[in-house]
């Protein structure tokens, strides 16, 4: 059983959620164009649909038959389009297309297919890129002969295999985990760790925005990214953390462990969000999304939720877990 | 192996993960010359794949015959999007390209053409062929699109035959025509401009 009862009213609150706000922003478009200004609202009206699209979705798999295989699979696509997001933005030379079509068509299916196949595959799943594709890529760079920034293109391969396939990688393989709770069996479904592991980054991301916009006042490195504060930082993670205690019941922890999970949670997501706009600005561009126009840039949802589910992983592999 | 148009533009698009951008034009199904820059051999089955299917259905796209007639699967591809194979290594005098495409353009279908001749390696776009102008001047009637392609080349580069599914970006810019008594070369600078020019659009 994936979905348990308070995973599912988690699920339909926020589903619920998500359509009150979608339908609040379209009847503020409605207004005239003096009181909102209807770029923001557009935005705004785009992200709701997005993530309604993404707990949708989400939430039939986990009701279908194999639904820990359909999410598996979603997040493979979701995967694949990141890392194509990813190299695309990322300068390659002619030497580089063999290794990338190893990349896209042998490690990102292969390292998910693990994932699917479950936790007795654990130890082949966390080395095959960290290990396997780590040296493979490298040798078939240096075997199509082109030496030109030889590190340098070669690194970007492997940062771009690392982040968007093997660290998302580790976000459905959260369903498979073998948890316990106070030493005995955890009864739950193990959807909700999902559900309350995306919630806990997603929050985390608006939060952050929020108190940045109240009461954000220092920078913490203008030349990154210019909306992220200190005080925003801080405000954000203390929210998140609060916030994410009150979701225990989904999870196998107790209030007070599932409140210092989201806080490792909300400064992984921070981490992420910050590396990604590094690299976003080193190739002078500010959205995954307006790389290729009018392309939705899945990269941009996906930056913190990377960072955050190898950590989440093994922290709870290591804390809650049979295994 | 049955597979029809639809089906193959659609795999086309997916695999190049194209966004397709109309900047002071609209697709239409009037006669015209799509003229692009030319990166990948990719290039005339994505511009073919990029149009919208009524407009898909009179557009042909100038191939280069020596690369779409090898083996049985690209000329099965090369019938299904249409297109017209033009034979590099035997032109006749009698026999021109620029003949054989108004002859088969006819009075309803559109041509998509690369007028750099071959594939350019270079980030820089090559010169531009005179066969644009010569069309120009034998079908003044014709509208000339400039179609810019961007980042196909990383999708499938030159002597590559396996494509890396990245992103990249079609635009179709605005109509242009021959003027009257326009120079050839200055036609082929402007027309070259054009392309150049949707690239920063």
């Amino acid at each position: 059983m994936l979905l348990d009862v308070p995973a599912e009213i988690l699920l339909g609150i926020l589903l619920a959620i998500l359509a009150i706000a979608y339908f609040a922003g379209q009847a503020l478009r409605r207004q005239p164009q003096s009181v909102v200004n209807p770029a923001i609202v557009d935005t705004f009206l785009y992200r709701i649909r997005a993530w309604w699209l993404l707990y949708a979705v989400l939430g039939a798999s986990f009701l279908i038959p194999y639904g820990r295989l359909a999410t598996v699979i979603l997040f493979g696509i979701l995967s694949f389009w990141a890392l194509r997001e990813f190299i695309t933005l990322t300068p390659t030379r002619l030497g580089d297309h063999r290794a990338l079509f190893w990349v896209f068509f042998v490690f990102t299916p292969a390292q998910y297919i693990l994932v699917a196949l479950g936790q007795q595959y654990f130890e082949t799943y966390s080395i095959l890129i960290p290990v396997y594709g780590f040296l493979f890529v490298p040798t078939r760079v240096a075997l199509a002969g082109d030496s030109r920034r030889f590190l340098e293109r070669t690194a970007k391969i492997q940062a771009g295999l690392l982040i968007c396939v093997y660290a998302l990688s580790h976000a459905p393989a959260l369903l498979d985990l073998q948890l316990i709770k106070d030493g005995e069996k955890w009864r739950g479904g193990s959807a909700g760790m999902l559900l309350f592991f995306l919630l806990v980054v997603q929050f985390g991301d608006l939060s952050q925005f929020l108190w940045g916009k109240l009461i954000g006042k220092r920078v913490i490195a203008p030349a990154i990214n210019s909306s992220k504060t200190w005080e925003g930082f801080v405000a954000s993670v203390l929210t998140t953390t609060l916030l994410g205690g009150l979701f225990w019941p989904v999870t196998p922890f107790n209030l007070l462990e599932a409140a210092c999970m989201s806080l490792v949670i909300a400064v992984m997501g921070f981490a992420g969000s910050m590396t990604m706009s590094a690299i976003k600005r080193d190739r002078g561009v500010r959205d995954y999304g307006t790389l290729v126009q009018g392309h939705v840039g899945i990269l941009d949802r996906m930056d913190s939720i990377c960072f955050a589910a190898p950590v989440f992983f093994h922290l709870t592999r290591l804390f809650f877990s049979a295994a | 192996m049955p597979m029809t148009a639809a089906l193959l533009a659609f795999v086309a698009k997916v695999l190049s993960g194209s966004t397709v951008r109309w900047i002071d034009s609209q697709p239409d199904t009037c006669q015209r010359v799509y003229f692009a820059n030319h990166t990948s051999h990719l290039d005339a089955l994505l511009i073919w794949a990029s149009l919208p299917p009524h407009v898909r259905a009179l557009a042909r796209p100038v191939a280069a015959k020596d690369y779409w007639e090898r083996g049985a699967i690209r000329r099965h591809l090369a019938t299904i999007f249409h297109a017209l194979l033009i034979d590099r290594t035997e032109i006749k005098v009698h026999q021109s390209p620029v003949d054989l495409m108004i002859r088969e353009v006819g009075t309803t279908h559109s041509l998509i053409v690369f007028p750099e001749g071959g594939r350019n390696t270079e980030t820089e776009m090559g010169e531009f062929k005179s066969g644009l102008y010569y069309l120009g001047k034998k079908r003044p009637d014709i509208e000339m699109i400039p179609v810019y392609i961007d980042n196909l080349n990383r999708v499938l580069p030159r002597g590559e035959f396996l494509p890396v599914p990245l992103l990249s970006c079609i635009t179709f810019g605005p109509a242009m025509w021959l003027e009257h008594q326009e120079p050839k070369a200055d036609f082929l600078q402007r027309a070259r401009e054009n392309v150049r020019r949707l690239k920063d659009l």
